[in-house]
Protein backbone atom coordinates (compact mmCIF):
# COMPACT_ATOMS: atom_id res chain seq x y z
CA UNK A 1 0.00 0.00 0.00
CA UNK A 2 3.07 2.59 0.54
CA UNK A 3 4.32 1.98 -2.68
CA UNK A 4 0.49 2.77 -3.98
CA UNK A 5 0.59 5.88 -2.58
CA UNK A 6 4.21 6.93 -3.82
CA UNK A 7 3.51 6.45 -6.78
CA UNK A 8 0.35 7.89 -6.48
CA UNK A 9 1.66 11.26 -5.18
CA UNK A 10 4.47 10.97 -7.89
CA UNK A 11 1.43 11.14 -10.53
CA UNK A 12 0.28 14.13 -8.94
CA UNK A 13 3.83 16.11 -8.72
CA UNK A 14 4.33 14.79 -12.42
CA UNK A 15 -0.01 15.85 -13.59
CA UNK A 16 1.09 19.41 -14.92
CA UNK A 17 3.93 18.86 -16.52
CA UNK A 18 2.31 15.80 -18.32
CA UNK A 19 -0.92 17.88 -19.33
CA UNK A 20 1.16 20.70 -21.00
CA UNK A 21 4.03 18.56 -22.88
CA UNK A 22 2.96 16.70 -26.11
CA UNK A 23 1.50 13.35 -26.66
CA UNK A 24 4.96 11.55 -26.67
CA UNK A 25 5.88 12.63 -23.31
CA UNK A 26 2.84 11.61 -22.42
CA UNK A 27 3.68 8.40 -23.58
CA UNK A 28 6.47 7.97 -21.73
CA UNK A 29 4.99 9.02 -18.59
CA UNK A 30 2.23 6.35 -19.28
CA UNK A 31 5.18 3.61 -19.65
CA UNK A 32 6.84 4.67 -16.46
CA UNK A 33 3.66 4.41 -14.27
CA UNK A 34 2.72 1.28 -16.14
CA UNK A 35 3.38 -0.78 -13.21
CA UNK A 36 2.29 1.28 -10.82
CA UNK A 37 -1.33 2.98 -11.89
CA UNK A 38 -2.68 4.71 -9.51
CA UNK A 39 -5.95 3.51 -10.40
CA UNK A 40 -4.51 0.31 -7.78
CA UNK A 41 -5.41 2.43 -5.38
CA UNK A 42 -9.49 2.64 -6.54
CA UNK A 43 -8.84 -1.55 -7.13
CA UNK A 44 -7.94 -1.99 -3.58
CA UNK A 45 -10.99 0.02 -2.44
CA UNK A 46 -13.77 -1.49 -4.43
CA UNK A 47 -12.55 -5.22 -3.83
CA UNK A 48 -12.73 -4.49 -0.33
CA UNK A 49 -16.17 -2.59 -0.74
CA UNK A 50 -17.77 -5.40 -2.76
CA UNK A 51 -17.28 -7.45 -0.14
CA UNK A 52 -18.45 -5.21 2.98
CA UNK A 53 -22.20 -5.23 4.50
CA UNK A 54 -23.57 -2.01 3.35
CA UNK A 55 -26.67 -0.19 2.84
CA UNK A 56 -29.96 -0.73 4.53
CA UNK A 57 -29.92 -4.28 4.31
CA UNK A 58 -26.63 -4.50 5.19
CA UNK A 59 -25.58 -6.76 2.81
CA UNK A 60 -22.37 -6.86 0.66
CA UNK A 61 -22.30 -7.54 -3.52
CA UNK A 62 -20.97 -10.40 -3.47
CA UNK A 63 -24.44 -12.25 -4.74
CA UNK A 64 -24.53 -9.53 -7.70
CA UNK A 65 -25.09 -11.10 -11.11
CA UNK A 66 -22.83 -9.16 -13.27
CA UNK A 67 -24.18 -11.25 -16.37
CA UNK A 68 -21.42 -14.38 -15.69
CA UNK A 69 -23.46 -15.58 -12.67
CA UNK A 70 -23.78 -14.40 -9.18
CA UNK A 71 -20.78 -12.95 -7.74
CA UNK A 72 -18.39 -13.64 -10.55
CA UNK A 73 -16.38 -10.43 -11.46
CA UNK A 74 -13.80 -12.30 -13.59
CA UNK A 75 -14.58 -11.41 -17.41
CA UNK A 76 -17.86 -9.73 -16.36
CA UNK A 77 -16.42 -6.57 -17.50
CA UNK A 78 -15.43 -7.70 -21.55
CA UNK A 79 -19.18 -9.23 -21.82
CA UNK A 80 -21.28 -5.70 -20.97
CA UNK A 81 -23.32 -4.33 -21.94
CA UNK A 82 -25.79 -6.97 -22.26
CA UNK A 83 -29.34 -7.92 -21.67
CA UNK A 84 -30.59 -9.42 -18.15
CA UNK A 85 -34.08 -10.92 -17.81
CA UNK A 86 -34.19 -9.83 -14.13
CA UNK A 87 -34.51 -6.33 -15.62
CA UNK A 88 -35.38 -6.99 -18.42
CA UNK A 89 -33.14 -4.09 -19.73
CA UNK A 90 -29.61 -4.33 -21.69
CA UNK A 91 -27.56 -2.84 -18.95
CA UNK A 92 -23.99 -1.60 -18.80
CA UNK A 93 -21.60 -2.25 -15.84
CA UNK A 94 -22.83 1.20 -13.69
CA UNK A 95 -26.19 0.29 -14.63
CA UNK A 96 -26.18 -3.41 -13.23
CA UNK A 97 -24.31 -1.81 -9.99
CA UNK A 98 -27.15 0.50 -9.66
CA UNK A 99 -29.65 -2.52 -9.54
CA UNK A 100 -27.40 -4.52 -7.16
CA UNK A 101 -26.99 -1.87 -4.92
CA UNK A 102 -30.75 -1.37 -5.23
CA UNK A 103 -32.26 -4.73 -4.89
CA UNK A 104 -29.46 -6.44 -2.52
CA UNK A 105 -28.26 -3.83 -0.03
CA UNK A 106 -31.85 -1.55 -0.23
CA UNK A 107 -29.50 1.73 -1.61
CA UNK A 108 -32.07 4.15 -3.43
CA UNK A 109 -30.65 3.30 -7.46
CA UNK A 110 -32.38 6.86 -8.39
CA UNK A 111 -31.08 8.61 -5.54
CA UNK A 112 -27.57 7.24 -7.01
CA UNK A 113 -28.08 8.17 -10.55
CA UNK A 114 -28.73 11.96 -9.30
CA UNK A 115 -25.49 12.30 -6.94
CA UNK A 116 -22.97 14.48 -8.75
CA UNK A 117 -20.05 12.13 -9.98
CA UNK A 118 -17.22 11.64 -7.23
CA UNK A 119 -19.58 12.12 -4.51
CA UNK A 120 -21.24 9.54 -1.93
CA UNK A 121 -22.44 6.78 -3.46
CA UNK A 122 -20.62 7.65 -7.06
CA UNK A 123 -17.61 8.16 -5.13
CA UNK A 124 -18.50 3.82 -3.95
CA UNK A 125 -19.14 3.31 -7.58
CA UNK A 126 -15.83 4.31 -9.22
CA UNK A 127 -14.06 2.34 -6.92
CA UNK A 128 -16.33 -0.99 -7.86
CA UNK A 129 -15.70 -0.44 -11.25
CA UNK A 130 -12.25 0.14 -11.17
CA UNK A 131 -11.95 -3.53 -9.47
CA UNK A 132 -14.35 -5.13 -11.69
CA UNK A 133 -12.63 -3.76 -14.63
CA UNK A 134 -9.06 -4.71 -13.34
CA UNK A 135 -10.79 -8.79 -13.27
CA UNK A 136 -10.89 -8.83 -16.89
CA UNK A 137 -7.55 -7.05 -17.38
CA UNK A 138 -6.08 -8.51 -20.68
CA UNK A 139 -9.66 -10.46 -21.51
CA UNK A 140 -10.88 -9.70 -24.96
CA UNK A 141 -14.37 -7.90 -25.79
CA UNK A 142 -17.42 -10.25 -26.50
CA UNK A 143 -20.09 -8.79 -25.66
CA UNK A 144 -23.18 -10.53 -26.86
CA UNK A 145 -25.37 -10.02 -29.43
CA UNK A 146 -27.91 -12.94 -29.39
CA UNK A 147 -30.93 -11.21 -27.83
CA UNK A 148 -32.52 -8.94 -29.75
CA UNK A 149 -32.80 -6.22 -27.23
CA UNK A 150 -28.90 -6.05 -27.80
CA UNK A 151 -29.06 -5.98 -31.28
CA UNK A 152 -31.70 -3.22 -30.97
CA UNK A 153 -29.31 -1.25 -28.56
CA UNK A 154 -26.27 -1.82 -31.15
CA UNK A 155 -28.28 0.22 -33.78
CA UNK A 156 -29.47 2.75 -32.07
CA UNK A 157 -26.67 2.98 -30.36
CA UNK A 158 -24.45 3.46 -33.73
CA UNK A 159 -27.73 6.23 -34.95
CA UNK A 160 -26.95 7.98 -31.23
CA UNK A 161 -23.36 8.19 -32.17
CA UNK A 162 -23.89 10.34 -35.79
CA UNK A 163 -26.40 12.66 -34.14
CA UNK A 164 -25.61 16.30 -34.48
CA UNK A 165 -27.58 18.49 -32.48
CA UNK A 166 -26.72 21.84 -30.39
CA UNK A 167 -25.26 25.11 -31.27
CA UNK A 168 -22.30 23.59 -32.64
CA UNK A 169 -23.43 21.02 -34.58
CA UNK A 170 -21.35 18.42 -32.97
CA UNK A 171 -21.83 14.54 -32.69
CA UNK A 172 -20.04 12.19 -31.14
CA UNK A 173 -18.22 11.43 -34.70
CA UNK A 174 -16.97 14.35 -35.20
CA UNK A 175 -14.39 14.04 -33.48
CA UNK A 176 -14.16 10.38 -33.01
CA UNK A 177 -14.74 9.06 -36.98
CA UNK A 178 -11.75 9.69 -38.83
CA UNK A 179 -8.23 7.44 -37.89
CA UNK A 180 -5.37 9.93 -37.09
CA UNK A 181 -6.87 13.26 -35.75
CA UNK A 182 -6.46 15.07 -32.63
CA UNK A 183 -8.36 18.06 -30.53
CA UNK A 184 -4.58 20.72 -29.66
CA UNK A 185 -2.58 17.97 -28.84
CA UNK A 186 -5.03 15.38 -27.60
CA UNK A 187 -4.64 12.40 -30.01
CA UNK A 188 -8.27 11.42 -30.47
CA UNK A 189 -9.47 7.36 -31.09
CA UNK A 190 -11.87 6.52 -34.16
CA UNK A 191 -14.31 4.51 -32.42
CA UNK A 192 -15.80 3.49 -35.52
CA UNK A 193 -13.04 1.03 -36.40
CA UNK A 194 -12.07 -2.56 -33.83
CA UNK A 195 -9.07 -0.90 -33.30
CA UNK A 196 -10.03 2.32 -32.32
CA UNK A 197 -12.93 1.19 -30.13
CA UNK A 198 -10.39 -1.06 -28.84
CA UNK A 199 -7.95 1.75 -27.85
CA UNK A 200 -10.80 3.78 -26.95
CA UNK A 201 -13.78 1.87 -25.40
CA UNK A 202 -11.36 -0.58 -24.19
CA UNK A 203 -9.50 1.94 -21.84
CA UNK A 204 -12.54 3.23 -19.22
CA UNK A 205 -12.86 2.96 -16.38
CA UNK A 206 -9.35 5.37 -16.31
CA UNK A 207 -6.74 7.58 -13.70
CA UNK A 208 -6.50 10.70 -15.39
CA UNK A 209 -3.58 12.42 -14.72
CA UNK A 210 -4.89 15.58 -15.65
CA UNK A 211 -7.56 15.66 -12.81
CA UNK A 212 -6.33 12.51 -10.66
CA UNK A 213 -9.44 11.01 -10.84
CA UNK A 214 -11.09 7.38 -11.81
CA UNK A 215 -13.62 8.25 -14.29
CA UNK A 216 -16.00 5.43 -15.14
CA UNK A 217 -17.32 5.15 -18.76
CA UNK A 218 -20.71 6.59 -17.83
CA UNK A 219 -18.17 10.00 -16.30
CA UNK A 220 -16.46 9.90 -19.68
CA UNK A 221 -19.29 10.06 -21.90
CA UNK A 222 -20.81 12.60 -20.08
CA UNK A 223 -17.87 15.10 -20.51
CA UNK A 224 -17.73 14.16 -23.63
CA UNK A 225 -21.93 15.53 -24.40
CA UNK A 226 -20.34 18.47 -22.11
CA UNK A 227 -17.78 19.27 -24.57
CA UNK A 228 -20.81 19.08 -27.70
CA UNK A 229 -22.96 21.50 -25.83
CA UNK A 230 -25.60 19.19 -25.19
CA UNK A 231 -27.71 18.89 -22.49
CA UNK A 232 -26.47 16.31 -19.57
CA UNK A 233 -27.24 12.60 -20.33
CA UNK A 234 -28.69 10.97 -17.52
CA UNK A 235 -26.66 8.99 -15.77
CA UNK A 236 -27.18 4.94 -17.08
CA UNK A 237 -29.60 6.42 -19.27
CA UNK A 238 -30.78 4.22 -22.51
CA UNK A 239 -28.89 6.79 -24.79
CA UNK A 240 -25.35 5.94 -22.75
CA UNK A 241 -25.93 2.63 -22.83
CA UNK A 242 -26.88 2.11 -26.03
CA UNK A 243 -23.16 3.95 -27.25
CA UNK A 244 -21.70 1.50 -25.21
CA UNK A 245 -23.00 -1.73 -26.86
CA UNK A 246 -22.19 0.47 -30.23
CA UNK A 247 -18.91 1.01 -29.26
CA UNK A 248 -18.40 -2.22 -27.66
CA UNK A 249 -19.16 -4.39 -30.13
CA UNK A 250 -17.41 -2.36 -32.73
CA UNK A 251 -14.08 -3.28 -30.55
CA UNK A 252 -14.93 -7.02 -30.13
CA UNK A 253 -11.92 -9.05 -30.11
CA UNK A 254 -9.73 -6.07 -28.48
CA UNK A 255 -7.83 -6.31 -25.15
CA UNK A 256 -9.10 -4.59 -22.40
CA UNK A 257 -6.80 -2.78 -20.69
CA UNK A 258 -8.82 -0.79 -18.42
CA UNK A 259 -8.65 0.38 -15.96
CA UNK A 260 -6.09 2.53 -18.09
CA UNK A 261 -3.40 5.64 -17.27
CA UNK A 262 -4.92 8.50 -19.51
CA UNK A 263 -3.54 12.06 -19.62
CA UNK B 1 -28.78 4.59 -47.76
CA UNK B 2 -27.74 7.24 -44.73
CA UNK B 3 -29.63 6.81 -41.91
CA UNK B 4 -30.41 10.33 -42.49
CA UNK B 5 -32.15 10.08 -45.65
CA UNK B 6 -34.45 6.80 -44.26
CA UNK B 7 -35.46 8.98 -41.33
CA UNK B 8 -36.59 11.55 -44.08
CA UNK B 9 -37.94 9.19 -46.13
CA UNK B 10 -39.50 7.98 -43.04
CA UNK B 11 -43.52 6.59 -43.44
CA UNK B 12 -43.23 5.84 -46.79
CA UNK B 13 -40.06 3.23 -46.53
CA UNK B 14 -41.64 2.05 -43.26
CA UNK B 15 -44.55 0.64 -44.98
CA UNK B 16 -42.11 -0.70 -48.18
CA UNK B 17 -39.76 -2.57 -45.22
CA UNK B 18 -43.07 -3.30 -43.56
CA UNK B 19 -45.17 -5.22 -46.73
CA UNK B 20 -41.94 -6.69 -47.41
CA UNK B 21 -41.03 -8.35 -44.55
CA UNK B 22 -44.70 -9.49 -44.04
CA UNK B 23 -43.96 -11.37 -47.58
CA UNK B 24 -41.20 -13.43 -46.09
CA UNK B 25 -43.65 -14.23 -42.99
CA UNK B 26 -41.16 -12.55 -40.90
CA UNK B 27 -41.09 -10.36 -37.76
CA UNK B 28 -40.56 -7.30 -38.84
CA UNK B 29 -37.25 -5.12 -37.79
CA UNK B 30 -37.78 -2.84 -35.47
CA UNK B 31 -37.69 0.66 -36.29
CA UNK B 32 -33.83 1.71 -35.37
CA UNK B 33 -34.34 4.96 -36.22
CA UNK B 34 -37.30 5.98 -34.13
CA UNK B 35 -36.49 3.86 -31.24
CA UNK B 36 -32.73 5.78 -31.53
CA UNK B 37 -34.95 9.42 -31.15
CA UNK B 38 -36.88 7.85 -28.63
CA UNK B 39 -33.75 7.23 -27.00
CA UNK B 40 -32.28 10.54 -27.34
CA UNK B 41 -35.53 12.19 -25.99
CA UNK B 42 -35.66 10.67 -22.95
CA UNK B 43 -32.24 10.09 -21.69
CA UNK B 44 -31.22 13.87 -21.25
CA UNK B 45 -32.25 16.25 -19.20
CA UNK B 46 -31.70 20.45 -18.91
CA UNK B 47 -28.43 21.46 -17.49
CA UNK B 48 -27.35 25.14 -16.73
CA UNK B 49 -28.16 27.03 -20.21
CA UNK B 50 -28.26 23.57 -22.04
CA UNK B 51 -31.72 22.94 -22.73
CA UNK B 52 -33.12 20.05 -24.57
CA UNK B 53 -34.20 22.51 -27.45
CA UNK B 54 -30.42 21.54 -28.23
CA UNK B 55 -31.31 18.15 -29.04
CA UNK B 56 -33.97 19.34 -31.95
CA UNK B 57 -31.96 18.68 -35.19
CA UNK B 58 -32.76 21.09 -38.03
CA UNK B 59 -32.59 19.85 -41.72
CA UNK B 60 -28.76 20.04 -42.37
CA UNK B 61 -27.98 18.50 -38.94
CA UNK B 62 -30.50 16.12 -39.98
CA UNK B 63 -29.16 14.84 -43.14
CA UNK B 64 -25.20 14.92 -42.09
CA UNK B 65 -26.42 12.33 -38.94
CA UNK B 66 -25.51 9.04 -40.69
CA UNK B 67 -22.32 7.15 -41.82
CA UNK B 68 -21.80 8.32 -45.32
CA UNK B 69 -22.60 11.69 -46.80
CA UNK B 70 -26.29 12.15 -48.23
CA UNK B 71 -27.14 12.28 -51.50
CA UNK B 72 -25.62 14.85 -53.82
CA UNK B 73 -29.18 16.61 -54.55
CA UNK B 74 -29.54 17.04 -50.26
CA UNK B 75 -25.74 18.34 -50.59
CA UNK B 76 -26.69 20.79 -53.10
CA UNK B 77 -30.30 21.64 -51.32
CA UNK B 78 -28.30 22.15 -47.82
CA UNK B 79 -25.50 24.41 -49.34
CA UNK B 80 -28.39 26.81 -51.07
CA UNK B 81 -30.52 27.10 -47.88
CA UNK B 82 -27.40 28.13 -45.45
CA UNK B 83 -25.30 30.27 -48.24
CA UNK B 84 -28.84 32.45 -47.83
CA UNK B 85 -28.46 32.77 -44.01
CA UNK B 86 -24.99 34.44 -44.09
CA UNK B 87 -25.17 38.07 -42.74
CA UNK B 88 -22.68 40.62 -43.93
CA UNK B 89 -21.83 43.53 -41.57
CA UNK B 90 -24.21 45.99 -41.53
CA UNK B 91 -21.21 48.49 -41.09
CA UNK B 92 -19.77 47.22 -43.99
CA UNK B 93 -16.58 46.98 -42.07
CA UNK B 94 -15.22 42.85 -42.47
CA UNK B 95 -11.70 43.15 -40.90
CA UNK B 96 -11.31 43.90 -36.83
CA UNK B 97 -8.17 43.62 -34.93
CA UNK B 98 -5.58 40.36 -35.17
CA UNK B 99 -4.60 40.86 -31.59
CA UNK B 100 -8.00 40.24 -30.16
CA UNK B 101 -8.60 37.33 -32.90
CA UNK B 102 -5.80 35.32 -32.01
CA UNK B 103 -6.84 35.30 -28.15
CA UNK B 104 -10.67 34.28 -29.67
CA UNK B 105 -8.67 31.09 -31.16
CA UNK B 106 -7.17 30.46 -28.16
CA UNK B 107 -10.41 30.50 -26.34
CA UNK B 108 -12.45 26.90 -26.67
CA UNK B 109 -14.77 27.88 -23.92
CA UNK B 110 -18.52 28.57 -24.23
CA UNK B 111 -22.10 27.01 -24.28
CA UNK B 112 -21.66 24.11 -22.22
CA UNK B 113 -23.63 23.36 -19.31
CA UNK B 114 -20.65 24.71 -17.12
CA UNK B 115 -20.38 27.83 -18.74
CA UNK B 116 -22.17 30.30 -16.67
CA UNK B 117 -25.08 31.93 -19.50
CA UNK B 118 -24.49 35.41 -21.30
CA UNK B 119 -20.56 35.02 -21.10
CA UNK B 120 -19.36 35.02 -24.81
CA UNK B 121 -17.88 31.94 -26.48
CA UNK B 122 -14.28 31.55 -27.91
CA UNK B 123 -13.55 30.95 -31.36
CA UNK B 124 -11.83 27.07 -30.42
CA UNK B 125 -9.69 27.87 -33.50
CA UNK B 126 -6.74 25.74 -32.39
CA UNK B 127 -8.59 22.81 -31.37
CA UNK B 128 -9.07 22.08 -34.85
CA UNK B 129 -6.55 24.31 -37.07
CA UNK B 130 -2.78 25.31 -37.04
CA UNK B 131 -3.19 29.01 -37.16
CA UNK B 132 0.54 30.52 -36.45
CA UNK B 133 3.71 29.10 -36.28
CA UNK B 134 4.52 30.24 -32.63
CA UNK B 135 1.03 28.21 -31.25
CA UNK B 136 2.23 24.32 -31.92
CA UNK B 137 -0.65 22.99 -29.66
CA UNK B 138 -3.61 22.74 -32.50
CA UNK B 139 -5.73 20.29 -33.49
CA UNK B 140 -5.73 18.39 -37.02
CA UNK B 141 -10.10 17.68 -37.59
CA UNK B 142 -9.77 20.93 -39.62
CA UNK B 143 -7.44 21.85 -42.29
CA UNK B 144 -3.78 24.15 -41.41
CA UNK B 145 -4.88 27.79 -41.77
CA UNK B 146 -1.34 28.64 -41.60
CA UNK B 147 -0.69 31.76 -43.98
CA UNK B 148 -4.16 31.53 -44.86
CA UNK B 149 -3.86 35.21 -46.60
CA UNK B 150 -0.58 35.59 -47.50
CA UNK B 151 -0.93 32.07 -49.98
CA UNK B 152 -4.05 33.94 -51.44
CA UNK B 153 -2.30 36.74 -51.88
CA UNK B 154 -4.08 39.22 -49.86
CA UNK B 155 -1.47 42.43 -49.43
CA UNK B 156 -4.67 44.77 -48.25
CA UNK B 157 -7.76 43.06 -46.97
CA UNK B 158 -9.45 46.66 -48.00
CA UNK B 159 -8.06 46.47 -51.57
CA UNK B 160 -11.32 45.71 -53.82
CA UNK B 161 -9.31 43.06 -55.37
CA UNK B 162 -9.40 41.17 -51.92
CA UNK B 163 -13.45 41.22 -52.06
CA UNK B 164 -14.11 37.87 -52.99
CA UNK B 165 -11.95 36.05 -50.65
CA UNK B 166 -12.96 38.73 -47.53
CA UNK B 167 -16.43 37.81 -48.10
CA UNK B 168 -16.34 34.00 -48.77
CA UNK B 169 -13.69 33.72 -45.30
CA UNK B 170 -16.85 35.82 -43.62
CA UNK B 171 -19.29 33.63 -45.08
CA UNK B 172 -17.31 30.27 -44.10
CA UNK B 173 -16.99 31.66 -40.32
CA UNK B 174 -20.76 32.86 -40.47
CA UNK B 175 -22.41 29.58 -41.93
CA UNK B 176 -19.27 26.90 -43.11
CA UNK B 177 -22.15 24.27 -44.22
CA UNK B 178 -22.72 27.43 -46.92
CA UNK B 179 -19.52 25.89 -48.62
CA UNK B 180 -19.68 21.81 -47.57
CA UNK B 181 -23.02 21.04 -46.35
CA UNK B 182 -21.53 18.51 -43.51
CA UNK B 183 -18.28 20.24 -42.39
CA UNK B 184 -17.43 19.65 -39.10
CA UNK B 185 -17.05 23.44 -38.15
CA UNK B 186 -19.37 25.29 -36.38
CA UNK B 187 -21.76 27.74 -37.78
CA UNK B 188 -20.57 30.79 -35.86
CA UNK B 189 -22.31 33.22 -36.96
CA UNK B 190 -25.95 31.85 -38.00
CA UNK B 191 -25.68 29.50 -34.79
CA UNK B 192 -25.05 33.44 -33.00
CA UNK B 193 -22.30 31.42 -31.13
CA UNK B 194 -20.08 34.84 -31.94
CA UNK B 195 -20.95 38.36 -32.00
CA UNK B 196 -20.89 40.56 -35.08
CA UNK B 197 -17.26 42.33 -33.92
CA UNK B 198 -15.49 39.31 -32.72
CA UNK B 199 -15.79 37.78 -36.36
CA UNK B 200 -14.37 41.03 -37.30
CA UNK B 201 -11.42 40.02 -35.31
CA UNK B 202 -10.96 36.06 -36.16
CA UNK B 203 -11.20 37.78 -39.76
CA UNK B 204 -8.46 39.99 -39.32
CA UNK B 205 -6.00 37.41 -38.17
CA UNK B 206 -6.63 35.36 -40.81
CA UNK B 207 -6.41 38.18 -43.70
CA UNK B 208 -4.21 41.09 -41.94
CA UNK B 209 -1.06 40.87 -43.50
CA UNK B 210 0.63 42.11 -40.13
CA UNK B 211 -1.63 38.80 -38.08
CA UNK B 212 0.82 35.66 -37.24
CA UNK B 213 -1.29 33.31 -39.46
CA UNK B 214 0.63 35.29 -42.13
CA UNK B 215 4.25 35.64 -41.33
Amino acid sequence: MRRLIALAAAALIGAPAAAQSSADEIAKYRAMLADGNPAELWEAKGEALWKQPRGPKNASLQQCDLGRGPGVGKGAFVGLPRWFADTQRVQDLESRLLTCMQTLQGFDAAEIAKTPFGRGEQANIETLVAWISSESRGMKFALPQAHPAERTMYEAGKRIFFYRAGPYDFACATCHSQEGKRIRLQDLPDLTTAKGAGAGFGAWPAYRVSSGELWSMQRRLNDCYRQQRFPYPGYASDATIALGVYMGVTAQGAESIAPALKR
Amino acid sequence: MTFTSRWIAGGAALLVIAAVAAGCAMAPAPDYDKVALDMIKGSFRPQGQAGLDRLQQDEAQRLCSGPTAPAPADLKRIETAELATVKPPPSGRYIGDWREGEKLAQNGRGMTWTDPAGTPAGGNCYNCHQMSKAEISFGTIGPSLYNYGKLRGVQDPADPASAPIVQYTWGKIWNAKAYSACSEMPRFGHAKVLSEQQIQDLMALLLDPKSPVNQ
